[in-house]
């Protein structure tokens, strides 16, 4: 059906993911069962390690009081049950959003390339560098964009609209092709 | 071919003689070079007529040799799906192949019947069809409408659907310069030079605009020291080599909205005889820019006198163009009538390729100085102080009349010249269209009698031409000036230059304006606006019959209104109407200016938005298995739902009413996965939805569901849902699929503007996950071998109740909850799990005959119990009472959003639509949903109605058919007997409670 690979994209790893709504209490809080403090400043993503040998941990600024979590699948119990118990006893959401989700990892020659021909941001390294992240728009699908690398992105969409990003990336990568 | 290449140089321009392609224009063969035109190379053949006139269809030539060409409007045809119509020759790129036609004429161009419109002219005054096409009013349908677009239409789309695909694209920059013009490449060069992001685009195939007319012979200017065509070489060869610098030819700047965003369209592969089947044919930029430097250039004027649109007509600037860009010579004998010193330089160059220049006529007393004596010196005549008294030729032009006018109006040294081409040049109109676009406030430059650049709304800057700069070196100096200043402003660095320029240059000033005339009355068939058949005649017409404003006189007589939208009019005609009434030309106003700069194709902006990509197409898990099982899909907003499951050639009321029966017979399953789901947690989760909902939900059990309703501040139904209580803070709220987003966005928005006190937060968990129906009698027994963890017996687990538990391996979150009114279950699971959830539900359903259902059933199954749903029952209008939902409200609270509302006057006074059900008397007979209910029989139209039909279907399980109506007091009418009122006559119905189907509700708690 589509090629994923002609548009420079795979299918990230199986995740878990919560997002996690509070004050800065509840973040602080978080933060210690996370591994590293929370990100505070728009469109900051935090790392840590996870339980899993060379895997991450990562949380993504989103909003004021929000924050997601994104970890590999396996390290899924062990951060959800940190984070649980330290927030056990501060007013929090914190909510699976595991399969709400599929997310995408577009990597090759020019991947912001690929992206701005439907995405309104500046994506330029200085305008969106490394381990930025954001909520924006893709065309009419609503994602989530993290820069993991200078010609590396992950992309996060619901899963009823993945069917129409792909579709659409493989539409504009076949234009970089021709 | 009978065409010799007659009208071309034998050497120059920047065309590549060594690359000849061929082409045809209305069926008749002909060559031309690549760089040329369609116009250029149609020329280099003596082919003037390139067109007919819209309203009276007279012949008509090449006017210009840019975007602001009224007349050589054609059709490119590659093959039926490819048919582009109204495409200016001057700006169709040749190629190898390429197929044209003209338009607005039948059966040929040579000899067009609407011609006898001409003949006919004076019964087409300005404003015709606004007189004569009032009445009789049904004829203009019928009769008129079809006529007069037949007559006076433009090309004819294609008839087969755009085969091509379109690009769009997202842009940011430092500088976006529009115009790559010399001001345009001195400011991009600037802009550029620092590292900061700079785009500069232009509508041309060839970056240098007003650069790419100089000559190449010692005529021509030079730059720095270096021949003009030199330094732009060299200035498109340093920019290109700058990685900051995007370079996009044959990209139109079309439109500038708020906060500098600017739209931009790029033809692709228009120019090829071949494009690559997978290429994109043209991409719509859409570029932020901190900054904007317009360098858009300058439009010639034609002049307005009697006869100024014969074939070989042309603006001086379009003749320069085609000889120097092309080489192409307009004509053997040429004629200047200029009220501007440029054209002068023309004039000059023409003679040195060895066209004829029979005379200069100057409308003005005297040109200036310095290009007077260089005519004169390079042995030319120049009248001056003269006014054009008319032209002849019909399909070219071969005369014109000359005379000298006295102040008087006496009309004296009247002399013909014969000649096979008049130029025109009325003077410069600065192009600000983008400028004003951009809301920046026009100034009406008195001395130059042309409006430019006043007060800047963005952050834009104006150079060269467009601002009434005169002169290369002014231009090139300012272009470097505003760029440098522009990457200053947008945080970049920028870098002057300075230039040294030697030409022969004149003036572009002119006077707006038509020329005079002997005789009170202006002049017919002196046109102004070419396109849309304009003359001076008209304009006076508008102004006798009372139109004061501009903007009314451009209505009434169509001046500027067609597709070149007044690019080489407007300023005549409004130098004519302030002449006419002696006032100032910003007295007469000025009309507003629209996007696009010129027409854009609907393909560019559409983009990817076509076919399979229009918009998401959002599957639910059980998707794919619906499609093996031969599902009909119904779009639900972008959802794609199951609505129903035919077999065997099943009729969609075969199919339902099958699925209907299997459910109260023994079992179905449905996908439910696109309610909407929302995540209510924190400590206030309860008040929270207490202070939203009619219900309340502080006494909701964790463990049990609560069926809520949301009205709106002005107390109508907004949305309703089951809401379930999994953990004292913790509630997981369901919506209508169409509710889900706007349910989020109002309780967001009270929460962070109303309530921003309360601790709890909001997250959407509609696509988290899967939910699969289980619903019928059997539902229990199908479940029960495949839940572990819980108990399905009906005192452990009633209805309205909750239990978290597994299906199979995976983890579900089971709600007993009914839709149908039988017993009934709801199988969360996270959404990745869905499909194997689903299967293994249907695997297990297997021994009880499990039936798949789809929307149209569950509507049918939900109606039976009398079940609402919003948005067909409701119509925002109707309380939760109305709607027969008042048990649902929480007559202990002291307050929620709407309950103030619901205790108006008129929310409680008698009168209102309630909810009821109807019969019919025939049980076959299904209404019509939206049909009109009357209280009385035989009434006479117009009838007071007293109600509508919201939901009306076949049940199977009942053997009739069932109807829900909101009817004026029905609840009090139930027994009694209303009227439907339908073309085929009066349908009888009675009235009855909106529950048809067990009634005593004992399936639902089974």
């Amino acid at each position: 059906m589509i090629n994923l690979a002609s548009a420079g994209l795979v299918a990230a790893p199986e995740s878990r993911r919560w997002v996690l709504r509070g004050h800065a209490v509840a973040m602080a809080a978080a933060g210690a069962a996370f591994g590293s403090p929370l990100p505070t400043r728009a469109g900051e993503v935090a790392q840590a390690a996870s339980s899993i040998a060379d895997t991450a941990r990562a949380a993504l600024w989103l909003g004021p009081d929000e924050v997601w979590f994104i970890t590999p699948v396996e390290d899924g119990a062990a951060l959800e049950g940190a984070l649980r118990t330290a927030l056990a006893a501060v007013p929090h959401a914190l909510v699976d959003i595991s399969h709400r989700q599929v997310g995408l990892l577009l990597q090759g020659t020019d991947p912001a390339w690929l992206l701005n021909a439907v995405c309104p941001l500046d994506l330029s390294l200085a305008a969106f560098p490394v381990n930025c992240c954001t909520r924006t728009l893709f065309n009419k699908a609503e994602i989530v964009l993290w820069r993991t690398g200078p010609a590396a992105f992950r992309l996060e969409t619901g899963r009823s609209f993945s069917g129409y990003v792909v579709g659409l990336l493989a539409e504009i990568a076949r234009e970089q092709a021709a | 071919m009978n065409h010799p290449l007659l009208f071309r140089t034998p050497t120059g321009g920047r065309v590549d003689r060594s690359r000849t392609l061929r082409f045809t224009f209305d069926g008749q063969a002909y060559q031309g070079y690549a760089g040329d035109t369609l116009a250029s190379a149609l020329l280099a053949h003596g082919v003037h007529l390139m067109g007919r006139s819209f309203k009276y269809h007279r012949p008509r030539g090449l006017l210009a040799a840019g975007a602001e060409e009224p007349n050589a409007l054609v059709a490119v045809i590659r093959d039926a799906a490819r048919r582009t119509p109204n495409l200016r020759a001057t700006q169709v790129e040749l190629y190898d192949g390429l197929i044209a036609e003209s338009q607005n004429r039948w059966p040929s161009l040579a000899f067009d019947v609407g011609a006898i419109n001409d003949f006919l002219s004076p019964l087409f005054p300005a404003g015709f069809y606004y007189k004569t096409f009032m009445w009789p009013r049904q004829a203009w349908h019928r009769v008129f409408e079809p006529v007069v677009r037949q007559a006076a239409g433009l090309g004819e789309p294609p008839t087969l659907p755009d085969p091509d695909r379109y690009a769009q694209r997202y842009a940011h920059c430092d500088v976006l310069v529009v115009g790559a013009g010399p001001a345009g490449l001195a400011a991009a060069l600037a802009a550029s030079a620092g590292g900061g992001r700079v785009v500069l685009c232009d509508e041309q195939p060839e970056l240098g605009g007003a650069l790419l007319d100089e000559p190449a012979s010692s005529l021509g200017a030079s730059i720095n020291g270096q021949p003009a065509s030199r330094w732009l070489a060299d200035a498109v060869a340093t920019l290109s080599a700058r990685p900051n610098v995007t370079l996009l030819p044959r990209t139109t700047c079309f439109g500038y909205f708020a906060h500098n965003m600017l739209s931009l369209n790029q033809r692709l592969t228009e120019h090829l005889a071949a494009p690559a089947p997978q290429a994109p044919r043209e991409r719509l930029w859409q570029v932020r820019a901190r900054e904007v430097v317009l360098a858009t250039g300058a439009i010639e004027r034609p002049l307005v006198f009697p006869g100024n649109d014969r074939p070989g007509m042309l603006l001086a600037s379009a003749a320069r163009s085609l000889l120097n860009r092309h080489g192409v010579k307009v004509g053997s004998r040429v004629v200047l009538v200029t009220g501007c010193d440029a054209a002068y330089i023309t004039a000059l160059e023409l003679q040195a390729a060895g066209v004829t220049v029979v005379r200069i006529l100057d409308t003005r007393p005297a040109a200036a100085e310095h290009v007077t004596r260089a005519a004169l010196a390079a042995g030319l005549m120049v009248s001056a102080n003269v006014t054009v008294l008319g032209t002849s030729g019909r399909r070219r032009v071969t005369g014109l009349t000359l005379a000298r006018l006295a102040a008087t109006g006496e009309v004296s040294d009247r002399e013909s010249l014969a000649c096979d081409t008049v130029l025109m040049s009325g003077g410069y109109t600065p192009t600000v269209h983008l400028f004003s676009q951009s809301r920046g406030q026009l100034r009406f430059d008195a001395a130059q009698q042309v409006f430019v650049p006043g007060v800047s709304a963005e952050r834009e800057h104006s150079a060269g031409a467009c601002r009434g700069t005169d002169g290369l070196r002014s231009t090139l100096d300012e272009g470097a000036a505003v760029g440098a200043a522009a990457a200053f402003a947008a945080g970049s660095r920028g870098v002057l230059a300075s230039y040294t320029v030697q030409a022969l240059e004149g003036s572009l000033r002119g006077q707006p304006g038509v020329l005079p005339q002997p005789g009170s009355h202006p002049p017919a068939r002196a046109f102004v606006d070419f396109q849309n058949d304009v003359t001076s005649k008209d304009l006076a017409l508008a102004m006798r019959e009372g139109f004061e404003s501009v903007e009314h006189i451009k209505r009434y007589t169509t001046n500027g209104m067609a597709t070149d939208q007044g690019k080489t009019s407007n300023m005549n005609a409004l130098g004519f109407v302030a002449k006419s009434k002696a006032i100032t030309v910003p007295q007469a106003g000025l009309t507003t200016f629209r996007m696009p700069y010129t027409p854009v194709t609907f393909g560019s902006l559409a983009g990817y938005d076509r076919g399979d990509l229009f918009d998401p197409v959002r599957p639910t898990p059980s998707h794919d298995w619906a499609v093996a099982h031969g599902v009909v899909f119904e779009d639900v907003g972008l959802w794609k739902r199951a609505r129903y499951f035919p077999r065997d050639g099943e009729d969609m009321h075969a199919a339902v009413d099958r699925e209907c029966l299997a459910v109260r017979a023994s079992v179905g399953l449905f996908d439910a996965s696109t309610l909407g789901k929302i995540a209510v947690v924190g400590p206030d989760a309860a008040t929270f939805l207490n202070r939203l909902y009619v219900n309340n939900f502080s006494t909701l059990a964790v463990g049990k569901c609560r069926y809520g309703i949301l009205t709106r501040e002005d107390g109508f139904v907004y949305d309703d849902g089951v809401i379930a209580r999994l953990a004292d803070e913790h509630f997981h709220v369901t919506t209508t699929t169409g509710g889900a987003a706007r349910v989020l966005q109002m309780m967001e928005d009270y929460l962070q503007t109303e309530w921003s006190d309360l601790q709890v937060w909001l997250t959407s968990t509609t696509e988290q996950w899967a939910v699969i129906a289980v619903q019928g009698p059997k539902a229990r027994e199908v479940l029960a071998p495949l839940v572990s963890g819980l108990n399905l017996s009906a005192s452990e687990l009633p209805h309205m109740a909750l239990a978290h538990g597994h299906l199979g391996d995976i983890p579900m979150l089971l709600m007993r909850v009914s839709f149908t009114g039988e017993l009934g279950y709801e199988i969360n699971v996270p959404s990745g799990h869905g499909q194997r959830a689903w299967e293994m539900v249907w695997a297990a359903g297997q021994a009880y005959g499990m039936t798949p259902y789809g929307t149209e059933a569950m509507h049918v199954l939900r109606a039976e119990k009398g079940y609402v749903i919003v948005g067909q029952e409701t119509d925002g209008t109707a309380t939760p009472d109305d709607a027969g939902l008042s048990w649902a409200i929480a007559k202990s609270k002291a307050d929620f959003v709407g309950k103030r509302s619901l205790a108006r006057p008129t929310m409680l006074a008698t009168g209102r639509k309630q909810l009821v059900g109807l019969r019919t008397v025939d049980p076959r007979l299904v209404l019509e949903e939206g049909a009109q209910v009357a209280a009385t029989p035989n009434q006479k139209v117009p009838m007071r109605l007293i109600g509508h039909v919201t939901s009306s279907y076949h049940s199977a399980v009942l053997g009739h058919s069932i109807a829900l109506a909101m009817v004026a007091d029905g609840r009090a009418r139930i027994g009694q007997t209303l009227y439907v009122p339908m073309p085929e006559g009066e349908i009888p119905v009675t009235v009855t409670t909106t529950v048809f189907y067990d009634t005593a509700g004992a399936r639902l708690h089974d």
